[in-house]
């Protein structure tokens, strides 16, 4: 039956059709919806978790498949770094299971930190990739995934693009078989790693790469059309750019669609570079096969000449489109470019930039902390999450922003090189239990004078509002122990410990300003849940007593506050009813929210 | 072949990935194949949202290809005047009429409401502005939008689908709770719609 699926659904139900038994991951755009999606269907027969991070996420597939069981661990390509040390020995190790790492990579990139290559780590840790064009596909090649798993007995990686993950399509779902939920680990020297096993299983790796290569040749997947002396390769969403092109001039060029990056096909490459003056690579991301087959071009004595990335023809950076690449096709094959007539640009535009909803909690804490810091030298480091936004106007209140968990770490070495100034690090609850408790350690111990300010909204709000330790609830809709960030500061030996609501003005300053005092580790916690999980209270009002001062709009740039007319006015659709505003209104003219006011 | 392309365009938190799921299932209704892609994740706080929709044979690419749309479906004006260019010669653009001011605003920076509005009526030769604050009144609920928009466009003829199949498509994929409300905001929209393209 066809269904109008996602992208990730249509991964999640073609994993489930390939009998998964059990799926770990951790949320990042765009990859998170694959584990959702099958959290939504299960009858309760998979093991479906969110981990405390990709690394452990990774090792827990990768128990499960020692087992025999298919497993899958999901996660977006900044993800896959956290995660790269169990996937580089496991690629020694193996897996008798089928073990599929999906990795989302991100041109643009539209949501992430890099537009790193998950291709490129593919041919790092010498394992398979797999790398779909549609959803359609996407649903058809995650079983293909497992079954090349199973069958060679290593990870897999399954590479979308943001394109392929959340763009949908009429997808053909078939039943899914009865998975037996039977698996036992059978003990065996050859699970514990070793250097004199290493070195025997990097013969064989490189081995099975050989052989792969050949093997990829003839998956029909990856395929040759056409004729001519010119010649076009085109992989993932690129190809469904470039056939919207190239559908519509049949005959003007040889096409080669590829779906493994690597091993490179490269028996198939080579007929395909049969008889061909001149190619041209699509690919977003890394010229990957551009790079193979102009290696391959060397290896075999073949004179062809090459454009994609190297030489200039096509952007190493941002993501592609059907324009960007008709235009290439079109110089490549030397096509007169018929321009149309260009539309009358608009008049000046709005600016929309993603700000932190009405009612965001993190508002108020990095307001308080602004307040309690002001006249001093303070440094501040944010992480990764909803609270990045914390960095744009009015607030201005992140100063630096790396990777997941680098905000209490990056405030150590900043502080021990810049004397006097305070540093202060924001960390949201789902990161803090990510990557944020080492960084923690490590202050303590090294004796550090830094303040920990931790962000805890009671969910992981930016990718879509999944469950963390500290929640309550897992996947698998049980309770589970809450992981108490308090007790685990203290336990960590930070002495300093608050815990305040955000919301509360007067007293969140004070706490920040006692815990910036104490000389070493303090830390505050700012609870308050995410408005998005919480139920609004009622809007406030703004009364007579308003002078359009513009004080509220000016401080805390909230959405639900706008100026109009001379006035400042409260959209009703927006508000919350928080009461920031309210407790910095010079004049007392807005009335209600919430009772800090 | 019967096709059809739309980019539905506005603001975080107006609906537009459900309208889009609504009209590509109503495609499904009827027998084509459908596609839809946009872009979500930052784009949810506040933030612009753009969904595109392509219905028929020879789709390959999710996304558009610039000036080749039949519809330009905006929910905010700002919104429709920034994506103009993706309408082919000839097709429609239907736009809800209030504007939404972006927090940027508030801080400062201009935005000018009617010169946007007189772009419009001036580049888009098939235009319909919907009143949509005096639609979403009569169907008494802020959060139909969404769905009075697409039968405003589906009443003004945008589509080549019969009104029937977007209220099959709502009865098969709406949660029972909202079916109601959004029958009735697609009706509303829709005699909207087809009175305003009456002469």
């Amino acid at each position: 039956m066809k269904k109008l699926l996602m992208g990730n659904q249509a991964i999640a139900l073609g994993a489930m059709h390939a009998g998964v038994s059990l799926v770990s991951g951790y949320p990042g755009t765009p990859s998170t919806e694959v584990l959702e999606t099958v959290a939504r269907n299960n009858d309760g027969s998979i093991y479906v978790e969110w981990s405390v991070n990709e690394k452990v996420a990774l090792e827990v597939a990768a128990g499960a498949a020692y087992t025999g069981a298919r497993a899958l661990v999901t996660m977006k390509q900044v993800g896959l770094n956290v995660a790269s040390d169990p996937l580089m020995s496991l690629a020694y190790i193996g897996v008798k299971g089928g073990m599929v790492v999906l990795v989302a990579d991100d041109p643009g990139p539209i949501s992430s930190q890099t537009e790193q290559d998950t291709r490129r780590f593919a041919s790092y840790a010498k394992i398979p990739v797999l790398d779909p064009t549609s959803p359609q596909e996407a649903y058809e090649m995650i079983g293909e995934a497992f079954a090349l798993s199973e069958r060679l007995g290593t990870p897999v990686l399954f590479r979308p693009t943001t394109r392929v993950c959340h763009a949908c399509q009429d997808v053909e779902v078939l039943e899914n078989p009865q998975v037996s939920g039977d698996f036992r680990f059978e003990k065996d020297s050859k699970w514990v790693i070793f250097p004199r096993l290493s070195y025997q299983n990097h013969i064989k790796l490189e081995e099975r790469a050989v052989q792969l290569s050949r093997e990829f040749s003839a998956y029909p997947r990856n395929a040759v059309t056409g004729s001519g002396r010119r010649g076009v390769v085109a992989s993932g969403v690129s190809y469904a750019y470039a056939m919207e092109t190239l559908s519509q001039m049949p005959g003007e060029a040889k096409l080669m669609k590829l779906a493994t990056a690597y091993p490179f096909p490269e028996d198939l490459a080579l007929r395909f570079l049969e008889g061909l003056d001149e190619v041209l690579v699509m690919e977003e991301l890394d010229p990957v096969i551009e790079d193979q087959l102009t290696l391959l071009c060397g290896k075999a004595f073949r004179k062809v000449v090459i454009h994609g990335k190297r030489d200039g023809f096509l952007p190493h950076a941002g993501e592609y489109s059907v324009e960007l690449l008709r235009d290439a096709i079109d110089r490549f094959l030397h096509i007169p470019v018929a321009s149309a007539p260009p539309t009358a640009p608009p008049p000046s535009l709005p600016i929309r930039p993603p700000v932190l909803c009405a009612g965001c909690p993190h508002r108020a804490s990095f307001y308080a902390v602004k307040q309690a810091m002001k006249g001093q030298r303070a440094i501040f480091c944010g992480d990764i999450g909803c609270y990045t936004l914390g960095n744009a106007q009015p607030l201005d209140m992140v100063d630096t922003c790396l990777c997941m968990g680098a905000g209490i770490t990056m405030a150590q070495g900043l502080a021990r090189m810049e004397k006097g100034a305070h540093t202060i690090s924001f960390t949201g609850d789902s990161t803090f239990f990510h990557t944020g408790i080492p960084g923690v350690i490590n202050a303590v111990y090294n004796q550090h004078d830094m303040t920990l300010v931790i962000l805890d909204n009671a969910t992981t709000a930016m990718t879509g509002h999944q469950p963390h330790p500290g929640i309550g609830t897992t996947m698998m809709r049980e309770v589970s122990t809450k992981v108490d960030i308090a007790a685990v500061l203290r336990a960590c030996g930070v002495e300093h410990v608050a815990t305040v609501d955000p919301l509360d003005l007067p007293a969140a300053i004070d706490a920040v300003k006692a815990a910036v005092a104490h000389h070493g580790v303090s830390a505050v916690i700012f609870r308050s849940p995410c408005i998005a999980v919480t139920k609004p209270g009622k809007p406030v009002a703004i009364t007579d007593r308003c002078v359009g001062c513009q004080r509220c709009i000016r401080e805390i740039g909230c959405p639900a506050l706008t100026w109009a007319d001379g006035r400042v006015f409260v959209d009703e659709s927006l508000c919350t009813g928080c009461g920031l505003c309210t407790q910095l209104c010079p004049t007392h003219a807005i009335e209600g929210g919430a009772c800090h006011a | 072949m019967r096709s059809f392309s739309c980019l539905l365009s506005g603001v975080g938190g107006q609906g537009i990935v459900l309208a889009s799921k609504l009209l590509a299932q109503t495609a499904m209704e009827t027998g084509m194949p459908a596609m839809t892609c946009e872009t979500i994740g930052m784009a949810q706080r506040g933030g612009c949202v753009v969904s595109h929709v392509r219905a028929g044979e020879n789709c390959f690419s999710p996304m558009i290809p610039q000036g080749t749309a039949d519809v330009l479906l905006g929910f905010e004006p700002a919104e429709a005047a920034r994506h103009l260019r993706i309408l082919a010669p000839g097709g429609i653009c239907v736009t809800a009429s209030r504007a939404i001011r972006p927090v940027t605003a508030s801080l400062g920076a201009e935005y000018d409401g009617d010169a946007i509005l007189e772009y419009l009526r001036l580049h888009a030769p098939r235009l319909l502005l919907v009143e949509d604050q005096q639609l979403l009144a009569k169907v008494g609920s802020p959060k139909c939008l969404n769905t009075i928009m697409i039968g405003a466009a589906a009443g003004a003829g945008a589509f080549d689908l019969p009104a029937e199949s977007f209220l099959d498509a709502i009865k098969a994929n709406f949660p029972s709770k909202y079916i109601e409300m959004n029958l009735f905001a697609f009706q509303t929209g829709y005699a909207y719609g087809k009175k305003a393209v009456t002469p």
